[in-house]
């Protein structure tokens, strides 16, 4: 990239050429007010308000007053921000935008952290001139995620660009004419994009905000902000989780250049609020609530028969590596089934070449296949990153007619809507096929077949028409992208896609999606299938079997569950909630859940990252409670002995520790702190009858401060921000401040590192047809559905469309079922039956984990329940 | 010199006027109804509260010590379900009553607030909360405001035109 010279109110400033004057300038950190201009969306000039005097070179003295958004940085420009005339434009701007916004920010949840107050304050109106009356609109019932308060709407157009033109959402739009525009649905109802939270963070005004926190609500000067991993998928987007009174109050995208950027799905920010629900808290022995002491003599007793671990997707790498450390290598596994287990391993060893897509470079590619992987229901964030590589082609075409890809909507118009080859072969229909050139239609067993006849015509043989015409079109393309995953239960897709990239030469990369946020740290710490467990228990190689963090029923062959139910003596489970798993086991203790503990998790592209407590006081993390049941105390009493303890048993995992700095980090101010500097109320809250004294609790696994005390924002080092800390900026609108580029990293580098160099991948695991009597599963994975424990929280439960079990007509027809009965998959939950051509002979579609376990290698009875 | 003569004039003069003891606490002050002590809430004119739990007046605390967690009726009315304001670390600055915007919270002239138990210094909104307008007659935040709420509708605040139909095409 080429550099340009130009001085911004008499400073001489450097910048990347080709980009528009805003841009730049917030990347500088010259703070030119602005609305509709969004780091994700592009300039559309709409609100007018990043006014600035240009003048083109130094003869230049009288200049113009032009948009900041609109123009191309040039060299030699001459910028003023501080001109009295564009200043005197800027005032007015903000006091047309606010000629009808209603006297609402007392009562309106975005006050204190809402863009449009701080652009009025910066530019110093607070009187309204205007004496007429002011529009009103009626609002919508969006549904149980969102509100919606039209009357505040300035009408920038952030949400519909967004909405319809980043998210591919089709039911939010904007009506009526003149100065009515009103932006809604046709009619009232829920939002259907599994994006539609992230209008909460791009509306610059309080017309969208979280619902879930305008029930809990607190201001956001008075929330302490934890940076945390979201657990709900395994592409770990960062999220920021907000805290008061001990309470999760609401769960906030937090920029990571590489992963998430500006946007995260509604799984991710609603999901993650679970933490109130089915909470186990007390230890618990055959059903009946036991103390400690008892629980642990108990516990070592079952100990001493011989146990084996099995470790959990879900569970931070410190708990697995704790758990294997209490059973030994040997005897760890996995709680998911040998076929899962491997597939991951397989994974983890085709991105270990240096092949591994991030989502940013899978925005970037210009061909991409995807196999098997329905995307918007595993990991729904990736899916919006495959959305915006569609528009890859319509930005090149529009570039080579000189028109950057920034200038939204002129790009759009020059891009002349062309399409990069997006191949999608799922076995039904997929929420991406309208970004889809092949929508390819493909039973889940043949899936990998068709990859590798796409492999096969690359490397010139012979190979069906629809595989001969993507691998051409893979083969054209500079930056090819292979996505698969382990969505339909089958490992075989992940090895077709790495014979894909490999036939395709270097440049190719591979996007990998294991089903869970730490499905790749547990392959990584080397555990293999449940298989493994069971038969040590049935061979009597161990009595015991210790469960962290994972609910069995929901990963592995339900057949395979009761084996080793029926084979293990004691069943000893750790969880932070209820779950079919902690009913059934004999002793159950009570873990942290992601809000109370540090962790580390490593991500869909072997990237581990950490994850701190966002309250204090919680349950002890569950390596916290598994070194307690070791005969010798191991002594790991803070995050960083355990993380080094981890290092020394598996050292393909030690990268781990530089994921963040240690809890004995300092900087010149200290630690860095969670609450802002103007968080309220210390010395009234929370005290019925009390006065408090004393200090603040204390962090023993982060150098985080659960205290308004210590650095804040841009200060910190990047895994450990807690804000953007921009004073006067108050949005998520500060986030371009700490990036290099509008969509760059972040300064000072994303967080994460890679845990993958130097991994050797297990063998494949020869796929054979699923034996005896019945249907093959095909697991449904819906955006709003997480795991056991995010489908709890409540609004997005609601969200949550009821669960499946489909089948095709012929097939229901054959075991003698109608449209509508209640029927059951081997013997669990009870649902209306739905016949829908569309799913393969010989399959049964039904919701992943709550209905049919994700694993494959199984046959699923389908029966009329009672 | 000048300066030292005139300031002892001034200090002079002093032992000349009449002495003047308060005979307090039998005899009250009379304070003027600005004065800064105990803090109150208020009610809107038609014996609603007046707060709406906005946090102004915490955040604007300079001492910190007032608690507000908010709460929202079936009609969408924002109300504090916690007022608590902790008097033994109060100052009464007044920036909370600056800050307020429906002119819920207010200072009087009660300053007779002393206690020998801290904890009992610590006023929760039944202890708070008074009958009547206070200072402020005839305010009332809705009214202005443009959120709907049971008996205002849409388009039935101060200044505002009704709601917009969405389908009209004239300018």
């Amino acid at each position: 990239m080429s550099k340009v010279r130009l001085t911004i109110d008499g400073i001489a400033r450097e910048v990347e050429a080709g980009q528009d004057l805003l841009s730049a300038s917030l990347g500088l950190g010259v703070e030119v007010p602005h609305f509709c201009w969004h780091a994700a969306l592009g300039s559309v000039g709409a609100c007018r308000l990043c006014a600035v005097r240009i003048h083109d070179g130094p003869d230049d003295d009288e200049g113009r007053i032009e948009m900041a958004c609109m123009t191309p940085v040039a060299e030699g420009q001459r910028v003023e921000l501080a001109d009295p005339e564009a200043a005197e434009m800027r005032a007015r701007v903000i006091e047309w935008l606010m000629v009808n916004h209603p006297h609402d920010c007392a009562v309106c949840e975005e006050g204190g952290a809402c863009h449009l107050q701080d652009m009025t304050v910066a530019t110093g109106h607070h009187r309204r001139r205007f004496r007429f009356e002011k529009r009103t609109h009626r609002n919508q019932d969006l549904g149980p995620l969102l509100t919606h308060e039209m009357n505040r709407c300035i009408a920038c157009y952030r949400c519909t660009r967004f909405y319809r033109g980043y998210a591919g959402g089709r039911d939010l739009d904007v009506f009526g004419a003149h100065d009515r525009a009103y932006f809604g649905r046709y009619e009232d109802g829920p939002l259907e994009s599994p994006f539609a939270g992230n209008l909460a963070e791009v509306c610059p005004t309080g017309v969208f905000n979280d619902k879930g926190w305008s029930e809990h609500y607190a201001r956001k000067w008075d929330m302490a902000a934890t940076p945390a991993i979201c657990t709900q998928c395994s592409v770990g987007c960062n999220l920021f989780a907000a805290e008061r009174g001990g309470r999760v109050r609401r769960v906030q995208n937090r920029y990571h250049g590489a992963i998430n950027g500006h946007f995260i799905c509604d799984r991710g920010r609603f999901g993650a609020l679970h933490v109130a629900e089915a909470r186990l808290d007390h230890p618990r022995i055959g059903g009946a609530p036991a103390d400690a002491e008892t629980t642990r003599a108990a516990v070592q007793e079952a100990l001493a028969k011989g146990a084996v671990g099995i470790g959990s997707p879900r569970a931070s790498l410190e708990t697995n590596a704790a758990l294997r450390r209490l059973v030994g290598a040997e005897r760890f596994f996995a709680g998911v089934g040998e076929a899962e287990a491997r597939a991951v391993g397989r994974m983890a060893g085709w991105l270990a070449k240096g092949r591994g897509a991030s989502l940013k470079q899978m925005e970037a590619a210009d061909a991409v296949l995807v196999l098997g992987e329905d995307l918007t229901g595993t990991a729904p964030r990736a899916a919006l990153a495959l959305r915006q590589t569609a528009r890859g082609a319509a930005d090149a075409l529009a570039a080579e007619k000189g028109v950057p890809a920034w200038l939204d909507n002129a790009a759009r118009v020059a891009g002349e809507g062309r399409r990069p080859p997006v191949a999608l072969v799922t076995p039904m229909t997929d929420a991406l096929d309208d970004v889809a050139t092949w929508a390819l239609r493909r039973p889940p067993e043949e899936v990998a077949a068709f990859g590798q006849a796409v492999a096969a015509a690359l490397r010139g043989e012979a190979a069906e028409e629809a595989a001969r015409e993507v691998a051409e079109a893979l083969k054209a393309a500079e930056r090819p992208l292979v996505i698969a995953g382990f969505g339909t239960g089958r490992g075989d897709a992940v090895e077709a896609a790495g014979a894909v990239a490999e036939a395709l030469g270097e440049h190719a990369r591979l996007a990998l999606f294991p089903p869970e946020a730490n499905s790749l740290g547990l392959a990584l710490a080397g555990a293999e299938g449940l298989e493994g467990a069971v038969a040590a228990l049935e061979h009597g190689r161990a009595g015991t079997a210790v469960i962290a963090e994972v609910d069995l029923v929901e990963r592995a062959d339900p057949r395979l569950v009761e084996r080793l139910f029926a084979a293990a003596e004691t069943v000893i489970a750790l969880d932070s909630a209820e779950t079919r798993t902690t009913a059934r086991a004999d002793i159950v203790l009570p873990v942290a859940d992601w809000s109370e503990a540090a962790g580390t998790l490593v991500n869909h592209e072997g990237r581990a990252q950490r994850s701190f407590a966002a309250v204090s006081g919680g349950r002890p993390a569950g390596w916290r409670v598994l070194a307690g049941l070791m005969a010798v105390r191991p002594g790991w009493d803070t995050l960083d002995a355990m993380l080094d303890a981890l290092a020394r048993d598996l050292p393909q995992l030690a990268p781990a520790k530089e994921t963040a700095p240690g809890a004995a980090f300092r900087l010149p101010l200290g630690q860095v702190a969670r609450a802002p500097w103007r968080m309220s109320g210390r010395t009234a809250q929370d005290l019925a009858g009390r006065v408090p004294e004393g200090t603040p609790p204390a962090d023993d696994d982060a150098a985080l401060a659960f205290s308004m005390e210590g650095a804040q924002g841009a200060d910190a080092p990047p895994a450990l921000r807690t804000s953007y800390g921009v004073p006067g900026w108050h949005s998520a609108s500060a986030a371009p401040f700490l990036t290099d580029g509008p969509d760059g990293p972040m300064a000072g580098d994303d967080p994460g590192v890679s845990v993958l160099p130097g991994f050797t991948a297990p063998a494949p695991l020869a796929e054979h047809a699923p034996r005896g009597a019945g249907l093959a599963p095909l697991p449904l994975h819906e955006p709003f559905s997480g795991d056991e424990l995010g489908r709890r929280a409540q609004r997005l439960a609601q969200r949550c469309p009821a669960p499946v079990i489909a089948l095709h007509p012929d097939d229901a027809a054959e075991i003698g079922l109608a449209d509508g009965q209640r029927v059951a998959v081997d013997g669990g939950e009870a649902v209306p039956l739905t016949l829908d051509p569309a799913v393969p002979k010989g399959h049964v579609a039904a919701t992943a984990g709550r209905l049919l376990p994700r694993g494959g290698g199984h046959r699923a009875i389908v029966e009329a329940a009672e | 010199m000048r300066g030292v003569v005139q300031s002892l004039a001034a200090v002079g003069r002093k032992l000349l006027t009449r002495k003047y003891t308060a005979g307090y606490p039998e005899v009250k002050p009379e304070l003027p109804a600005r004065y800064r002590a105990r803090i109150v809430l208020t009610r809107d004119p038609d014996g609603q509260e007046r707060c709406v739990a906005c946090n102004l007046c915490a955040v604007a605390c300079p001492v910190d010590c007032i608690d507000v967690v908010k709460a929202e009726t079936e009609d969408g009315r924002w109300y504090p379900e916690t007022f608590r304001i902790n008097f033994a670390r109060c100052i009464f600055c007044g920036y909370c009553e600056e800050a307020c915007p429906t002119q819920a919270i207010q200072l009087t002239p009660d300053f007779e607030t002393a206690d020998y138990e801290r904890s009992s210094l610590v006023y929760d909104k039944d202890d708070l909360l008074i009958a009547g307008e206070g200072k402020q007659a005839g305010y009332t935040y809705w009214a202005v405001a443009g959120k709907a709420i049971a008996g205002k509708d849409k388009g039935e605040a101060q200044g505002e035109a009704p709601p917009t139909d969405l389908r009209d095409l004239c300018p």
